[in-house]
């Protein structure tokens, strides 16, 4: 669907240097990388706003590199959703429509059918000043949406919003890439947003893509030291997901279980960060929490924390605080129980 | 508590201080005001014969039409400057600014001394449209080409400063849209730095309108508000200069408040066009 040759563009402070990447039909690509590494303008690239020095752009079979951006089949949502705030919600969405000159009723029609779509029907009127962050979300994804692009960039559009207006924006992009079929490619500093979204992901660092590679290959095996810094999730388990009542519960290759809160059955790769490991002298008895035995391997100071790392049939890491870990006792050899919530496991499917 | 009632006072006499200063400004002004009303009540056959003297309204209509005018050029030729300006990466931006600036620090005379030698009979300005048809020596066109050079850095910094609030990636959104770079001005980022054009528009069309000294050395006729006035208290005194002023005040102020008043109305922020 969009393919990038060797892509070189710079400006200003930032750039990116020899980019060579494929988004297929229908699969939501996510680019990862710390801020600066260069993904805004390798997306405005992408859209036509700024030009690349060297390399080639094809969209659709067709190629755009030196294509002007109105003539490219692609959406864009911006971060902080850049809704025109002169227009109404309705005439925002329908400002692409109008450009490309289609009859009033006909943009009716289109403008109404995306915002059913996108559940915003009751927000035509507004004015994009008096919506929340959710909502205009919606609208941006609304305005770009309804010109049905190949190919729709998404930059950072989980990073301005709070934590629960998050996990329903996550459920929302991967409905309505479901529901179009549009190729999506979504770019962010947050690898938390890779869970249930992303089908491949590319690794960004200094202008340059370091890794590329289906999500849980890329988690399970980091091409290299920043690779797994950055993703820096502290638990990587490679195992198999099946229905256990209304969680799953994952056997890892050793054979442990323990179960997390998710949907994804098969072949997975489950993470969890090394801040959700709870240590104690006793098991916990609550049912809800996965509570594993295992013995320290070693203790390793840590800024202000202790990373703690285990053995508990996989190897398993814990992040405490010194008083904690002074409580403990902890040193290498002690036999002590792993405890973390089936909610703090995330499961990542691995390619059949 | 002793200490507590201490500052409060302090606060209190800052406050009153503070209230002073600003009342003396608006004093002064309204002192001017009062004397001239009071001047000119003095002699109201004098008063009574200038309203109904034709030279004071042709006056008035010339430096409404010329200010109208030199506004519209403004408008035209001063909108795409300023947009480029809030736009522009370029190295010689300041330069551009420090000569869009520089009729501000001008004194008027050299305004009005540069405006006559670009537009007089042989000005590399004049000669050519004086070929057209267009003369500005003693001419109405003189009196706008003078406005309309005064009032550049009022209308071009108001607009420059309305662009720069547009954030560009609005009008790169719009591009993504389909639109071309004009349609992203047009429907983007003018309709958003419009209040701001309008205001620098008004600004500018005020100066216009008071302006003298450009204004009188390329054209002392025909007669301007402010020429007029200096006429008269050259050569008629004081009673005939204070009605002349009363009368024009009246209307310059009057259509000044009009216009500030039209344009929050037609532009309150974040309103849907």
């Amino acid at each position: 669907m969009l393919r990038i040759e060797s892509l070189t563009t710079s400006l200003g402070d930032f750039s990116v240097r020899d980019i060579s990447l494929e988004v297929r039909d229908n699969e939501y690509f996510v680019i990862l990388g710390p801020t600066g590494a260069g993904k805004s303008v390798l997306i405005e690239t992408i859209a036509g706003i700024h030009f690349p020095s060297s390399g080639r752009i094809v969209l659709d079979g067709r190629d755009v590199t030196r294509t002007a951006p109105w003539s490219r089949p692609v959406g864009m949502v911006y971060q902080d959703y850049m809704l025109f705030p002169h227009l109404d919600v309705g005439e925002n969405i329908a400002f692409g429509l109008r450009q490309r000159r289609v009859p009033a009723a006909r943009r009716r029609e289109q403008v109404i059918e995306i915002c059913g779509l996108l559940e915003i029907d009751h927000l035509l009127g507004r004015s994009p000043g008096s919506l929340s962050g959710g909502e205009q979300q919606r609208v941006a994804l609304a305005r770009a949406l309804v010109l049905e692009p190949k190919v729709l960039l998404l930059d950072e559009p989980l990073s301005a919003l709070d934590g629960p207006t998050r996990e329903r924006m996550r459920a929302e992009l991967s409905r309505v890439r479901r529901l179009t079929g549009t190729a999506v490619l979504h770019i962010t500093h947050h690898f938390e947003d890779v869970f249930a979204l992303a089908d491949r992901i590319a690794i960004m660092r200094d202008g340059r893509i370091v890794q590329v590679g289906e999500t849980g290959d890329v988690f399970l095996h980091p091409a290299d030291r920043f690779v797994a810094e950055f993703l820096g999730i502290g638990n990587i388990i490679r195992g198999r997901s099946e229905r256990f009542g209304s969680v799953v519960r994952i056997t890892t290759t050793s054979g442990v279980t323990f179960s997390a809160a998710s949907g994804t059955l098969g072949e997975v790769v489950a993470t969890f960060h090394a801040e959700d490991v709870i240590l104690s002298g006793a098991p916990f008895a609550s049912s809800a929490r996965n509570c594993l035995e295992g013995e320290v391997l070693g203790v390793v100071p840590c800024g202000s924390t202790i990373q703690v790392r285990l053995d508990v049939g996989f190897p398993l890491t814990a992040l405490l605080t010194r008083e904690s870990c002074h409580d403990l006792a902890l040193s290498p050899g002690v036999r002590i129980f792993a405890t973390f919530k089936a909610s703090a496991v995330h499961l990542i499917p691995v390619g059949s | 508590m002793a200490d507590g009632v201490a500052i409060k006072k302090g606060a209190l006499t800052g406050l009153l201080l503070l209230d002073i200063g600003g009342g003396l400004l608006v004093g002064l002004i309204l002192l001017a005001l009062a004397t001239l009303a009071a001047r000119a009540i003095e002699r109201p056959d004098v008063l009574v014969s200038t309203i109904g003297d034709s030279t004071v309204w042709n006056a008035i209509l010339t430096t409404f039409a010329a200010a109208f005018l030199a506004v519209i050029l403004l408008a035209l030729l001063g909108t795409p400057l300023a947009y480029l300006m809030a736009r522009s990466r370029n190295r010689a931006l300041p330069l551009v600014e420090a000569l869009v600036d520089l009729p501000l620090v001008l004194p008027h005379t050299i305004a009005g001394l540069l405006v006559y030698l670009v537009f007089m009979r042989y000005g590399p300005l004049g000669q050519p449209l004086g070929a057209l048809g267009f003369s500005f020596e003693d001419a109405f066109f003189g009196i706008v080409a003078a406005m309309l050079f005064v009032g550049i850095p009022y209308y071009v910094d108001a607009a420059r400063d309305g662009f720069a609030k547009v954030p560009i990636e609005l009008e790169e959104v719009a591009r993504t849209l389909g639109a071309g770079p004009q349609a992203a001005f047009l429907r983007i980022a003018l309709p958003l730095a419009a209040r701001e054009c309008l205001s620098g528009a008004i600004t500018a069309w005020g100066r216009a309108v008071g302006e003298f000294a450009a204004v009188v050395m390329i054209a002392y006729y025909p007669l301007v508000v402010s020429t007029l006035v200096y006429t008269r208290f050259t050569q008629y005194g004081l009673a005939d200069t204070v009605a002349v002023a009363i009368i024009l005040l009246v209307a310059c102020g009057g259509v000044l408040v009009l216009l500030r008043r039209a344009a929050t109305r037609l532009w309150r922020p974040d309103a849907p066009a």
